[in-house]
């Protein structure tokens, strides 16, 4: 039983940090609120991957005499990519919300549900 | 052994840190516990072996993010409001993804094993050639900057796209050439929008 938990204990929290994220994004209005959800979405997603790539008793994929086990670099090329592109979205979301702001004087869901259903 | 709680520890960490940006009201500590989760998803990186993802993460993740996150609350403001919808609907959906996400894992194979099927393709001939073939120890570096350059060129184009279009959204809206942002003169043009939308 111990063995099974500790096997899966990464992924586990990875999709539970996940669904946080995700519950964020659907259930909270507050548009600052939901990039820092799927923020979070994003991080989990990159912990799962990074999670994978990991082989007991192994080090860090840089070459030396010393090491014959390594961990798998390829999911590590991977998630360095995406956290760079992570960062470009969650700033072109944070200048929507900016505009949003500007031209609505909210960044509530609601508000602007209400205010788009009066024009 | 200590590897083992090293990870348990920093991954109840996470989640206890994400309960609690999904809890808080206040967005400047929203803002700020999404840092400190950024922090802990590098050093828990550095624990799984990835220290080029852990560099990354720490300097875009925790510094980046939360710095473009800081300037739009100056402009927006700090206080979120309680939603006013039941939250019933959200949750359910949430469960259930949850569930068959779980009882997918156990499908997958465990944690840190060399023959999983990830580790057994692709990566042992990087592992094997790529010193031999580019002449770098860092292996991710040799298959960012080498084997895979075409996909590096690809997150460049992504990032400059994605400069453009804040530019485009964010600079230019006076008419004039400036693109700082003065916030007395700009009320003018955003009451316009809000006219013209109206």
């Amino acid at each position: 039983m111990l063995q099974v938990v500790l096997e899966h204990y990464n992924y586990w929290i990875a999709i539970l940090l996940m669904m946080v994220g995700f519950y964020t994004v659907v259930a909270r209005g507050n548009l600052v609120k939901k990039l820092v959800g799927l923020n979070i979405f994003q991080t989990s997603v990159f912990l799962l991957y990074i999670s994978m790539a990991k082989v007991t008793g192994g080090t860090a994929p840089i070459l030396d005499d010393r090491f014959q086990v390594y961990s798998n670099p390829l999911p590590h090329v991977l998630i360095l990519t995406a956290i760079v592109v992570g960062v470009a979205t969650t700033a072109l979301g944070l200048a929507l919300v900016v505009r949003i702001r500007e031209s609505y004087g909210t960044i509530e869901e609601d508000e602007l549900d209400l205010m788009d259903g009066e024009t | 052994m200590i590897i083992t709680l090293v990870d348990i520890a920093l991954l109840t960490f996470m989640g206890a840190t994400a309960f609690a940006i999904l809890r808080l009201r206040s967005l400047f500590a929203v803002v700020m516990l999404s840092g400190v989760y950024s922090l802990l998803a590098a050093s828990m990186f550095v624990a799984l072996d990835a220290v080029d993802v852990a560099f990354t993460e720490a300097a875009v993740g925790a510094g980046i993010s939360t710095v473009l996150m800081m300037a739009t609350l100056a402009l927006t403001g700090e206080r979120e409001r309680p939603s006013r919808h039941t939250p019933y609907v959200p949750l359910a959906v949430v469960l259930i993804t949850g569930a068959a996400l779980i009882y997918a894992t156990f499908d997958m194979p465990p944690f840190g094993a060399a023959d999983a099927p990830v580790n057994l393709h692709v990566a042992p001939r990087y592992l094997n050639d790529s010193f031999a073939e580019v002449g770098l120890p860092n292996v991710v570096t040799s298959v960012l900057a080498s084997y895979r350059g075409y996909d590096t060129l690809g997150e460049v184009t992504v990032i400059f796209t994605a400069g453009v279009a804040v530019m485009l959204l964010l600079g230019g809206r006076k008419g004039d050439d400036a693109g700082i942002k003065n916030e007395p003169p700009e009320d003018d043009t955003g009451a316009d929008d809000g006219g013209s939308a109206a």
